[in-house]
């Protein structure tokens, strides 16, 4: 609006990029909404086809065998299941957070919260069975969760620190927690009963009784988390579209001054945000050990980095929780292909570049089909 | 140049002119094949309802759009314009409403700022003060050019905005709505300026939607009706024309404005529904932004609040509705004083309140009609099961409310895409829904067009007849007169008077809106102390 004094810099620099982003018009229809993700996933095949034929590999043979990995190859389905379970959880702490725009990059630190909690008290309970162990592992690692990110709430809440910042840096905290209850004590989550334990420190691991069981048949393994994580996707999801503390989250969400302005409890509602965010991403740390690991295993926890990787869950399912069932399983499918694909002759970083392009179409391509490119001035 | 035959046989040249200007938007084509034209030494009106195409035009006139099909002229030639600078070179500048002034500057800093001249590297602060000064002085535009812009009025700072178009070479100004945030006397100084610019030779845009301000100044009007240019008048040729039929040319109708006069539904007798005694609220420098404001509203009764923006209507609005902490003072509604600071007590308490931002404050733009519609209802149990929404009560007490509102959309329509006055209507259909005893409603027909505001009106009349007592706070004085029984006039925080609103005096209001206490004995009733001292003198001898 204030255009009567436009510095000439400005100007030419306008000139020079005659493009811009507009919002379409008419939001795409259903078929178009379908169609859409496919068209991206062949463009990513052909780009990372041109990529893999510079690197010097033979790109049909290494789109075949990612294409096998995540979908088609024997097993491999079940370990598309494995590698999405941890990630649908995230995703789905990051979508209830995002979609009521409380940015809790906590995710990460939060799961392994809850997988300390759920480790002790599965290592500790154990030895009385599942029905006993595995709801007390669940509890434990829920408030652990919550608890864990009530601290950056409280702080935005009523001190309006960042909890970008917070969230954040609590994820080096919890990881270096993490470190320290395996590698730099003697803690009780650490397996001291042989002399190797001393040298190769590990976690302790649970009785066998407090294994999560998973569905087994037809070739297929379903873990248990996965099920579980199912179950609250629907349940967060029934919870945002009818019920009326959802509504409260959604106006404040919308317009956090309608809210105060319609006497809501704005500090309430986010602080409880932010603890069922924060105890979702804490199941997925207990489903880590329950379902997999059976042990508090800190590398095999913060290597995939599943908490980071849940925000690209929730964006890409566009914070709806439903949805974020699907886009954890097609990120469970990528991660698991480039798993499969590291070899001595075909380097991790390559499939990192790989990954990388096939999330930048379908994103790129979700966000065209609400925008377009307009060149030239208006 | 009263003289018709005159202007004929002399036509004054062409200062700019759009020739066919088409400019379409997605779904919307604002400006549809406009002619327009303004000559040098007149002051042209440009009046139109909002969304009109007015202010597409003069983003096609300054640069910012670039018309799909037409073109523009200045001084009667063609000009292919491709940014602000380019129409600046060629004397063309806008005033907008919100102006682009940096307030710890002074006034010759600003009007040289972003300017070079002379030499590149020196600011000689006293010949850029002398200049500012002459220019003024010539233009019948005072103003100190020493003075920080913080330190003026808003008509003052206007005054700044129109010198530093007229330092850089105007001959063409377009004004923006540029009343809106003066008083009385102030708007009476600027259309003096600019007919002595107009005399000067100067050409005025002069764009509004006010008709009785487009006759006192004005030369020609020419009206924009969705897009389309429907006339241009003459005034000078024409002076039988009325506001009647402007406003017919720019609404396409007969349209009712004015006061109504309505029954009298007051009882003096009788306690006020609504009692503010001293209500005092600190801003964020711990200054006073409300000192010490009494007032009561009865039952029945339209209480408007007039004054100039920024001098604590929003926050009395808001401290009446809980949404701001009280430093002092109580708000009483019905007998029962309010919790401060607590929206939901006055809720509770039965204080309905629609806030001038209607889609920044009152509603959920996002959502839909019926989820806004219950958003001071929905803990009434009415439309849960459990935790549960029950969506389809919702739909229907939303249809129920809606009724008579004539909305254009449903319970399903999405709020945000609704338009100014139909989500006024949403906004007031929710806050009479609790019959409340108190709607306190601010700028209740900003940015409306005619027929919405017409609406609006009613609907606060009719608030009134149903007995809820209605503050009604305002900053087009006209409607304060016309809506409200009386007038309270607020300046620097505190009420400067409280008067009867029929045949109230504007110049005395005017004063008043500038800090003019009023004289106890006079007719203005009220008296407002100036300084704290006498508040609390008279406190402790009331006590």
């Amino acid at each position: 609006m204030t255009a009567t004094l436009q510095p000439p810099v400005r100007r030419r620099a306008a000139q020079a990029v005659p493009v811009r982003l507009e919002r379409r018009l008419d939001q795409p229809g259903r078929i178009h909404s379908a169609l859409l993700p496919v068209g991206s996933l062949l463009l990513a095949m052909v780009l990372v086809g041109v990529l893999l034929g510079i690197a010097g590999h033979d790109p049909f043979a290494a789109l075949s065998q990612v294409v096998s990995a995540a979908v088609t190859g024997q097993g491999s389905i079940s370990a598309t299941l494995t590698s999405a379970t941890p990630l649908l959880f995230t995703g789905l702490a990051a979508a209830v957070a995002f979609r009521m725009r409380i940015w809790n990059i906590g995710g990460e630190g939060q799961l392994y919260i809850g997988a300390i909690c759920a480790a002790g008290v599965g290592i500790a309970t154990g030895a009385s069975g599942l029905a006993v162990a595995l709801p007390l592992m669940l509890i434990a690692a829920a408030l652990g969760g919550a608890l864990w990110a009530a601290i950056p709430a409280l702080l935005r809440a009523f001190l309006n620190t960042n909890e970008i910042l917070t969230s954040l840096m609590l994820n080096y905290v919890a990881g270096l927690l993490l470190g320290y209850l395996i590698l730099d004590s003697t803690s009780y989550w650490r397996d001291m009963s042989g002399p190797t334990a001393l040298v190769y420190p590990q976690g302790k691991s649970l009785a066998s009784a407090a294994f999560w069981p998973g569905f087994t048949g037809g070739g297929l393994i379903i873990p248990l988390g996965l099920v579980f994580g199912v179950a609250l996707a629907v349940l967060v999801f029934v919870m945002i579209r009818h019920t009326w503390f959802g509504y409260q989250l959604r106006v404040t969400a919308d317009n956090a001054q309608a809210g105060r302005y319609a006497g809501m409890a704005s500090r309430r509602n986010l602080v409880a945000v932010m603890m069922l965010s924060g105890a979702l991403a804490a199941l997925g740390g207990a489903s880590q050990v329950g379902d997999f690991s059976h042990l508090l295993d800190p590398s095999g926890l913060q290597q995939p980095q599943y908490g980071y990787t849940g925000i690209v869950v929730a964006a890409l399912a566009r914070y709806n929780p439903l949805a974020v069932v699907l886009s954890a399983l097609f990120l469970g499918a990528i991660t698991n292909a480039g798993l499969n694909l590291q070899s001595a002759t075909f380097p991790q970083s390559l499939t990192g570049v790989i990954e990388g392009i096939i999330l930048f179409c379908v994103l790129g391509g979700e966000v065209l089909s609400r925008y377009r490119f307009v060149w030239g001035r208006r | 140049m009263n003289e018709p035959s005159l202007t004929e046989s002399r036509p004054t040249a062409v200062a700019l002119a759009a020739r066919g200007v088409t400019k379409r938007f997605p779904g919307v084509l604002a400006n549809d094949n406009v002619e327009f034209e303004v000559r040098a030494g007149e002051v042209h009106a440009l009046l139109g309802e909002n969304g009109s195409g007015k202010t597409t035009l003069c983003k096609v006139f300054t640069g910012l759009y670039r018309a799909d099909a037409g073109h523009v002229e200045i001084a009667g030639r063609p000009v292919d314009l491709h940014s602000p600078a380019d129409v600046h070179a060629r004397g063309v500048f806008m005033v907008h409403q919100h102006f682009s002034l940096v307030e710890r500057m002074t006034v010759a800093e600003n009007v040289m700022l972003g300017w070079r001249r002379g030499s590149r590297f020196w600011f000689d602060r006293r010949a850029a003060e002398r200049e500012v000064a002459e220019l003024a002085t010539l233009h019948g535009l005072p103003v100190d050019p020493a003075t920080l812009i913080g330190e003026l009025s808003m008509g003052e700072r206007q005054r700044v905005e129109i010198l530093k178009a007229l330092c850089r070479g105007a001959k063409v100004l377009i004004l923006d709505e540029p009343t809106t945030v003066l008083t009385p006397q102030e708007a009476e100084g600027l259309f003096e300026s600019l007919r002595r610019l107009a005399e000067a030779g100067s050409a005025v845009v002069f764009i509004s939607h006010k008709l009785h301000e487009v006759l006192s100044v004005c030369d020609r009007v020419s009206v924009l009706r969705r897009g389309v240019m429907t006339g241009t008048v003459d005034l000078r040729e024409q002076r039988a024309v009325d506001t009647r039929e402007l406003a017919r040319m720019m609404v396409g109708r007969e349209i009712e404005l004015g006061r109504r006069e309505r029954e009298e539904l007051v009882d003096p007798h009788a306690d006020p529904v609504l009692e503010l005694s001293e209500l005092t609220v600190t801003g964020d420098h711990g200054n006073a932004v409300l000192d010490s404001v009494t007032l009561d509203v009865h039952a029945g009764e339209v209480l408007g609040v007039a004054g100039v923006a920024g001098n604590g209507q929003r926050e009395l609005a808001d401290a009446i509705a809980g949404l701001r902490p009280l430093a002092a003072g109580t708000v009483t509604v019905a007998g029962k004083p309010l919790r401060a600071g607590s929206p939901l007590a006055a809720i509770a308490g039965g204080v309905a309140f629609v806030p001038e931002d209607r889609f920044g404050v009152g509603l959920a733009p996002g959502m839909t009609v019926a989820e806004n519609m219950v958003l001071k209802s929905f803990r009434s149990g009415r439309f849960s099961a459990g935790p549960f929404v029950r969506r389809r009560r919702v739909v229907v007490h939303t249809e129920e409310q809606l009724d008579g509102y004539e909305l254009r959309g449903g319970p399903a329509s999405v709020v945000g895409k609704l338009s100014g006055g139909n989500a006024q209507k949403v906004l007031l259909a929710r806050e009479m829904s609790g019959e409340p005893k108190v709607l306190v409603i601010a700028a209740p027909t900003r940015g409306l067009d005619v027929a919405a505001t017409e609406t609006v009106r009613e609907l606060i009349a009719r608030a009134a007849e149903a007995g809820t007592a209605v503050v009604m706070i305002s900053e087009d004085l006209d409607e304060v007169l016309d809506v409200s029984d009386r007038v309270a006039v607020m300046c620097g925080g505190r009420v400067t008077g409280v008067l009867p609103a029929a045949g109230a005096d504007v110049e005395e209001i005017g004063l008043l809106m500038m800090g003019h206490t009023a004289d106890p004995a006079g007719p203005a009733g009220t008296p407002a102390p100036a300084d704290p001292a006498v508040a609390s003198a008279r406190a402790e001898r009331t006590a």
